[in-house]
């Protein structure tokens, strides 16, 4: 119980890229930096807007891509490097949940065969105990057996992300990457599914990664958050702290931003200023002093590192400060 | 937990989706050109298959009292010789009908050959991407470069002129653009998220791509392919009229064609029935062909 | 007299008999200067009712309504060419996803200069001016520098500000946005947000916001209304939608928030899904899902009460959150 289910250490991941039409080569820094950990049976949410780096951690935690730099342990078993565990046994750890529920689901495949996947390519298990496999994890995720037979364009987006959901618990890993599960879905439907991941979350102890950009999700479901800029982790910590305290201009913009209904949820707004740069030509220093209410000098010129402030770690100069 | 599926375009009284096949029945039979050519074809292969007893005369068969002989209802026509004799006093309706089996069967068979290494030529580069897939391409685009007719020719002069190596011609000719076809299909599904899931549930290279991504890229084969069988009658007959092609005495339309051109003030109706054969056929597949693109295409759009 | 007034309109799809109703008797009402936010989730006939007010509804779709008026004017017996001179010049309308609502095959600044040619006219160089004050309203930097970007340069919160300016470019008396920021990050959808606002302030227009973000609604609107499988159930004032919704859908909807959701492990759901095309329910069209539905709500379609400035269509509207004849005065036309 004490293993944490995720560990990464620093993780990097850089891109060459060709720059301009005489074939410069530029380096696209996605991610730098990053170290979390997460045990059993918690959500941490990952939250930034796009060029943030969050999709390029969920794509680093499922191994479909190396790091450029750093390591990451999965169960207390290494995923990255020359010692790293062999693949077929770190897939059964980690699955992923997609955020587009049109595109994720094959859809020449009917529904059975796409949640049975993953049980005919790691199990030998006998096609009657696939389908029964199968069927028990549909009845889990709300789906009726009569839709076991049928294709993905007969659904609505809800229920595909319900069928998402089943072929990421098939293999009963211990993390889930939820990419952005309920940002394209209605907000009524939005309640259902995540009640449901929340379910699922208590009843199997699954840890789950949570890529967001709605904070008011995010403060719903979240143990942890970690939020990002061009790469790098800005602030990181509790929820509660996080969201009741913030302590990286970052955050605060990103909370004032954020629509809510109530009115007393609205704190002072923090309207940014200019646009998201671009991870090809981040600013030196803090990535963020560009766009910061508060820049001073050192934020042009020093990257800022994180540090433990208040429960948290923060990446700013003059955090306490301000 | 919400339970109701949502409903399809049209549904069955038992509220159920229909299947889509049943999907793809109905659209594809809204459009008359594209019954009227499904019909044409099916004739066609019934004819194809059915030539020995369709055929009232055996097509090699010369009666020599009944050389050019015009259609029946013509003025000298004869109801035994429905639409007349060619040069050398044989049927041209039984040819016809013969005719129609080599055609049909030589041209399905350059279609699913040059469809089969096209698919899996296309496969790979699209898999492999690198050296591999640059290789592949850059020798279709020299495939693609040359006049097809013109290659076609060349290859059948190398080899020696048959139906066979006529055929074989053809499919390289027709190589490239399957090739094309499935690569562009290949890379257009890699991106989607429904792939990355099969990776991630540990999917091999063999898996996804034919297990995965190839039967999403069926849509724009399939139809390809309609077009291709009629281009390939239509090769086949320019080849057979060029002497390159079936040799004489085997009832090839264009070899037909390519015999009868010198008769065609004194005799009309031994170049017309061929050409109009293959008139009719070309038209028919190309019919259908559209026909499968437009009944495809809305369901993919969905 | 209101700047925009609908009564009953209805947009159908479809050969009859099998029409589907996109929109079904909406009413609607801005006054000059009033920011109205149009919410609802997939499927509600939000836009289509907005586009329909355009004249965008194509062949297969009909549109009926018993009065369609901009300013007095009524738009639906005005000759095709007048009310294309109408919309674009005094109705202007901004769409959600800024890269494909702009043409990638020019460049930003001629896109905005031809919409001047067509609505206002002038030479060259005046609309080239013109449009380099306009970029600069809508708060692009360097503006004479981007009159030469394509679309797929700038990015999508610049492009949005590019159809913004469009949009004014010929001071429309009432703006459309359907979904404005939906496609945009969080930061920028504020910027967005601030500027459309700013704009509506300066400029004394009347501006529709369609979204399905009610938190977009709460801090932007005046009034608000609520749409629900192409019927209009709910019109209020947006201190009272929120403080006291009287319709169950919206009192729904505004439960299974996540951010009302504080503290409880589960939020509450609306069971059952939006009715499409063929499972229409009779009666209310609500009634499978509601919490508080009764006999009456599964025989009878409601008809819109009319009360103080608020509308409801219900049997039932909610009064303090339980439900009975909760309207202030009470009655209205069936």
């Amino acid at each position: 119980m004490n293993t944490p289910v995720l560990e990464g250490r620093d993780l990097s991941r850089h891109y060459r890229v060709a720059t301009g039409i005489f074939g410069g080569r530029g380096t696209l820094r996605a991610l730098d930096g990053i170290s979390v950990t997460l045990q059993q049976g918690r959500t941490l949410a990952v939250v930034g807007e796009s060029g943030c780096g969050k999709t390029t951690l969920a794509r680093l935690v499922t191994l479909i891509e190396p790091p450029t730099a750093g390591s990451i342990t999965l169960d207390g078993r290494p995923a990255t490097g020359p010692q790293a565990a062999p693949l077929p046994e770190l897939r059964r750890l980690v699955q992923m949940v997609f955020q587009d529920p049109y595109g994720s689901l094959n859809p020449r495949k009917k529904v059975g065969s796409i949640i049975a996947e993953p049980l005919v390519i790691n199990t030998r298990l006998s096609a009657r105990e696939r389908e029964e496999t199968v069927r028990a994890i549909m009845d889990k995720v709300g789906l009726r057996p009569e839709h076991y037979g049928r294709y993905p364009h007969m659904f609505s987006g809800g229920q595909r992300q319900r069928i998402a959901i089943a072929r990421a618990l098939a293999l009963r890993p211990k993390l889930v990457v939820a990419d952005e599960p309920v940002s394209a879905l209605d907000v009524s439907i939005q309640a259902q599914v995540l009640n449901l991941l929340m379910d699922l979350q208590e009843e199997f102890h699954l840890a789950y990664l949570f890529i967001a950009h709605d904070l008011s999700v995010v403060r719903h479901i979240a143990d942890d958050v970690l939020v990002m800029y061009l790469g790098r982790a800005v602030e990181q910590g509790p929820k509660a702290r996080v969201f009741a305290a913030p302590l990286h201009p970052y955050t605060r913009a990103l909370l004032s931003a954020t629509p809510t209904v109530d009115p007393k949820l609205r704190g002072e707004p923090i309207v940014l200023h200019g646009e998201l740069p671009s991870p090809l030509a981040p600013p030196p220093g803090c990535p963020f002093h560009v766009r910061c209410p508060h820049t001073r000098e050192r934020c042009r010129v020093e990257v800022p590192p994180p540090r433990p402030m208040d429960e948290r770690m923060v990446a700013c100069h003059f955090a306490g400060e301000l | 937990m919400d339970s109701s599926t949502l409903p399809a375009a049209r549904q069955s009284a038992s509220g159920a989706p229909p299947h889509p096949f049943l999907e793809f029945v109905q659209e594809y039979s809204s459009s008359a050109g594209a019954m009227a050519g499904f019909l044409v074809i099916c004739a066609l292969i019934v004819v194809a298959l059915g030539a020995d007893w369709l055929s009232p005369h055996p097509p090699h068969e010369q009666y020599r009292n009944a050389l050019l002989v015009p259609p029946a209802w013509a003025a000298e026509g004869n109801a035994q010789f429905l639409l007349g004799t060619d040069d050398i006093g044989r049927d041209i309706l039984s040819r016809i009908f013969h005719g129609a089996r080599v055609s049909m069967s030589v041209g399905a068979l350059v279609v699913v050959l040059a469809l089969l290494l096209g698919i899996a030529l296309g496969l790979v580069a699209g898999y492999f991407r690198g050296i591999t897939d640059i290789a592949i391409m850059r020798a279709m685009d020299v495939m693609l470069a040359l006049p097809s007719l013109l290659l076609a020719i060349v290859i059948v002069a190398i080899l020696g002129p048959s139906l066979l190596n006529a055929a074989l011609a053809v499919v390289i000719v027709q190589l490239p653009h399957y090739v094309r076809l499935t690569r562009a299909a290949v890379l257009n599904e890699w991106n989607k998220d429904y792939v990355t899931a099969s990776r991630l549930a540990g999917a091999g290279p063999i898996r996804l791509m034919l297990v995965t991504v190839l039967p999403n890229c069926v849509a724009p084969l399939i139809v390809q392919a309609t077009w291709g069988l009629s281009t390939a009658i239509l090769d086949l007959a320019a080849l057979g009229f060029l002497g390159l092609g079936a040799q004489p005495p085997t009832p090839e339309w264009g070899t037909m064609l390519a015999n009868a051109l010198q008769f065609i003030q004194r005799a009309w109706w031994v170049v017309t029935f061929p050409g109009l054969a293959i008139l009719l056929t070309v038209l028919a597949f190309n019919l259908m062909g559209d026909g499968l693109r437009d009944a495809l295409d809305p369901k993919l759009k969905q | 007299m209101p700047l925009l007034e609908i009564r009953n309109l209805s947009v159908e799809f479809g050969e009859k008999g099998h029409a589907l109703r996109a929109v079904d008797a909406v009413d609607l009402a801005l006054e000059e200067g009033e920011v109205l936010g149009v919410v609802g989730e997939s499927g509600s006939g939000k836009s289509v009712s907005m586009l329909a007010v355009m004249g965008l509804i194509g062949y297969p779709g009909r549109v009926h309504a018993d009065r369609l008026a901009f300013d007095g004017v009524d738009l639906l017996t005005l000759p095709a060419a007048e009310r294309r001179r109408i919309a674009g010049k005094d109705i202007a309308m901004i769409f959600q996803e800024p890269m494909s609502s702009l043409n990638p095959c020019f460049t930003v600044g001629f896109q905005i200069m031809e919409t001047l040619q067509v609505h206002e006219g002038g030479s060259r160089r005046q609309r080239r001016a013109r449009t380099i004050e306009l970029l600069d309203q809508v708060g692009i930097p360097a503006p004479e520098s981007r009159l030469n970007a394509f679309p797929h340069q700038l990015s999508g919160g610049m492009n949005q500000r590019v159809m913004i300016a469009m949009a004014i470019a010929c001071n429309p008396r009432l703006l459309i946005a359907d979904e404005p920021t939906t496609a945009l990050d969080v930061t920028i959808q504020k910027q967005i947000l601030e500027l459309l606002l700013s704009l509506q302030r300066e400029r004394g227009m009347g501006l529709v916001l369609i979204t399905h973000n009610m938190g977009v609604v709460a801090a932007t609107s005046h009034r608000v209304a609520v749409m629900y499988a192409g019927q209009m159930v709910e019109q209020q004032p947006r201190d009272w939608l929120f403080g006291a919704p009287r319709h169950p859908y919206t009192a729904a909807l505004l439960e299974a928030l996540p951010e009302r959701g504080l503290g409880r492990r589960r939020l509450p759901t609306i069971p059952g899904v939006v009715p499409g095309l063929y499972d229409r329910p009779s009666g209310c069209l609500f009634h499978p899902r509601c919490n508080f539905v009764q006999e009456r709500c599964r025989r009878e379609e409601p008809g819109i009460t009319h009360s103080n400035g608020l509308l409801v269509r219900c049997h039932y509207p909610l009064g303090a959150g339980a439900p009975g004849d909760g309207l202030p005065s009470g009655g209205g036309r069936p």
